[in-house]
């Protein structure tokens, strides 16, 4: 291609013209791939100054749908890998993050405001969360299950399950932070998810799930969606192939209609006491979603 | 089809034979695609869908072929087949079962007095690689345990090999070994590479008296796919225009969920017309897809989407 060698084109970089901005396309995270909306929607996203970002998909409950399917597909291979390698995968995402954490800190300081030292904080704050959880990954059962000498003639192991596929309305302040806080603990105990991004913050989560799809998580473990909670939750909480559903970023006022919804198929509905997400998260959000199983069994004669 | 011909002649000899299959008209490919896509456009929402789903459902041929097949999976699938939701008494009972010719006899015990039919593959399905004489036996076996369909294979090889007049005479005499029972014709359209094969291996079908073409065994893949069954589709309008008799076409392979099983609906509807939106004419082949049609009919009934844990997997 002959090129004219007034312009500053083709990449000539310090030509004295200024380039042409890179837009970027935030889409959805389905079962490892990032299709757009089925709806082909997709809505504004502002920054805390109220300046447009980008816009970002706006998921219809078709996509729920599909985000579902996706989760209970890949929830045979994570559920049934070792805990150990589960540990090493989770710790593999925090490794990647931590190799972005410029764009992240300069995503959430856009999504919420504030500082670059408090962005940056924030940034460090969910790296070292997911390592916390990542170090939990096989030695929670230690700690939830437990041998039982019981009265008769057996021993009783109680060993922690995950409880299936996972729910997750993603707080709406805590963009990055308050997302891994949420995701990773679900992660660890071997269930799989479908989250739903803070509505006006969705930003870093997208992001989020570019890294997650580089590291060794595998695709339809977690499903990323963004649009509207007011739409999307209630085709979550009344959707029968999902075992449990997190309302940490739910409006109190609207949870009473959702955990209705979820009750139809016996979910696990998840309320967070506290949502401070910068103190020790402790085990909480780990027993929140693993059933226990108890296995009797038989000793000597 | 514009030429009248006369379709007794056709058969005469391998030549003649060869001069009429090869001188259909040839399918062009790209708008045989381009077609059954806009086909795949239309929204069949509510209402129709409820009315599509059931049609589905009643169009199923609810199938098991693995080598593990016992009877007692099979008693299980045909009590599935007569009452597809144990908690719903308003869904239809599917078309048939269809099984391997050994277990015939299982599936017409526990279908009697039901209304559902006992089809069996036989001609040594899937590869048809057997002597005629024993895929014929295989049939009387069949047809003399109860079966009311026969679900064949044709002889692809002879086929590709362009010795139609064999594959012809294969299908007669399949036909005559069925008796009363009806017989489904299976062209393996993934093993004859094109739409202009599927035409003639459509047409060869026809001619030699199968009540039905059926797109695949199941067994390889691509089976059924939309411009496979836009072909098949013409193959019986055309076939009626010339002969007058109307016969039926079985998609089979790979249709797993409601939204493809209603837009192969909606192709029946615009290719070959709505004689053929009944049972008597169109089938589906399915295992999974029945599962999904009662999911989806769950989610018009109730509003909320259903999951897996409520219909019966075996």
């Amino acid at each position: 291609m002959p090129t004219d060698s007034k312009s500053g084109a083709a990449g000539k970089a310090g030509a004295g013209e200024a380039r042409l901005r890179v837009r970027k396309t935030y889409k959805l995270y389905l079962g490892g791939a990032f299709p757009r909306s089925e709806s082909g929607r997709s809505y504004p996203v502002s920054s805390a100054r109220g300046t447009l970002l980008a816009h970002a998909a706006q998921a219809s409950r078709k996509d729920v749908r599909d985000a579902v399917v996706a989760a209970r597909k890949a929830f045979g291979g994570w559920s049934g890998a070792t805990a150990y390698n589960r540990g090493q995968v989770l710790y593999r995402v925090a490794e990647l993050l931590d190799g972005r954490r410029e764009q992240f800190a300069a995503e959430v300081q856009a999504a919420e405001g504030g500082t670059a030292r408090a962005a940056a904080a924030q940034v460090a704050a969910a790296i070292d969360r997911w390592v916390y959880y990542a170090g939990w990954a096989d030695k929670y059962a230690q700690v939830a299950g437990g041998t039982n000498p019981v009265a008769g003639p057996y021993f009783n192991f109680s060993l922690p399950e995950p409880t299936g596929v996972v729910a997750i309305v993603a707080p709406q302040d805590s963009s990055l932070l308050g997302l891994v806080s949420v995701l990773a603990p679900a992660l660890t105990t071997g269930n799989t998810t479908v989250v739903l991004a803070a509505q006006d913050r969705p930003l870093p989560a997208v992001s989020l799930t570019e890294v997650l799809a580089t590291s060794d998580v595998p695709g339809g473990v977690v499903n990323l969606l963004t649009g509207f909670t007011a739409e999307l939750a209630p085709w979550l909480a009344s959707h029968r192939d999902v075992n449990a559903i997190d309302l940490t970023g739910v409006p109190p006022a609207e949870r009473a209609a959702l955990e209705i919804a979820a009750a139809d198929n016996v979910k696990r509905v998840y309320v967070p006491r506290s949502v401070d997400w910068s103190t020790d998260p402790g085990l909480s959000r780990l027993d929140a979603f693993v059933e226990t199983k108890t296995v009797w069994h038989p000793i000597g004669v | 089809m514009t030429t009248v011909v006369d379709l007794r002649d056709v058969t005469r000899d391998n030549a003649a034979l060869r001069r009429f299959l090869h001188g259909l008209p040839g399918v062009d490919q790209v708008g045989a695609e381009g077609r059954a896509g806009a086909l795949a456009t239309r929204s069949i929402k509510t209402t129709a869908k409820a009315w599509a789903i059931d049609t589905a459902i009643s169009m199923v041929d609810l199938t098991t072929l693995e080598g593990a097949d016992t009877p007692g999976k099979v008693r299980s699938l045909c009590a599935k087949a007569m009452r597809p939701d144990p908690t719903d008494a308003s869904v239809p009972a599917v078309a048939a079962v269809c099984v391997y010719p050994d277990l015939v006899e299982t599936a017409v015990h526990a279908l009697r007095g039901s209304r559902v039919g006992v089809a069996s593959v036989a001609t040594a399905f899937p590869s048809g690689r057997a002597s005629l004489e024993t895929k014929l036996h295989d049939v009387r076996d069949a047809v003399a345990a109860g079966a009311s369909e026969i679900d064949m294979v044709i002889d692809r090889g002879a086929f590709l090999a362009g010795r139609y007049l064999q594959v012809f005479e294969e299908i007669v005499a399949t036909k005559a070994a069925c008796g009363t029972a009806h017989l489904k014709v299976i062209l393996e359209t993934g093993e004859l590479a094109t739409l202009d094969n599927t035409r003639r291996a459509s047409w060869l079908a026809l001619l030699a008296g199968g009540d039905f073409i059926k797109t695949s065994t199941g067994k390889v893949a691509p089976a059924a796919t939309p411009p496979v069954a836009l072909v098949m589709l013409e193959a019986v309008r055309d076939y009626r225009e010339v002969s007058g008799e109307l016969r039926g076409v079985k998609l089979a392979g790979g249709i797993r969920a409601s939204k493809e099983a209603v837009r192969y609906l909606v192709m029946v509807n615009e290719v070959a017309g709505d004689d053929w939106l009944d049972p008597r004419l169109f089938r589906f082949g399915a295992s999974s897809l029945l599962n999904d049609l009662l999911l989806q009919r769950h989610k018009l009934a109730t509003g909320s989407y259903d999951g897996p844990d409520y219909v019966t997997v075996d």
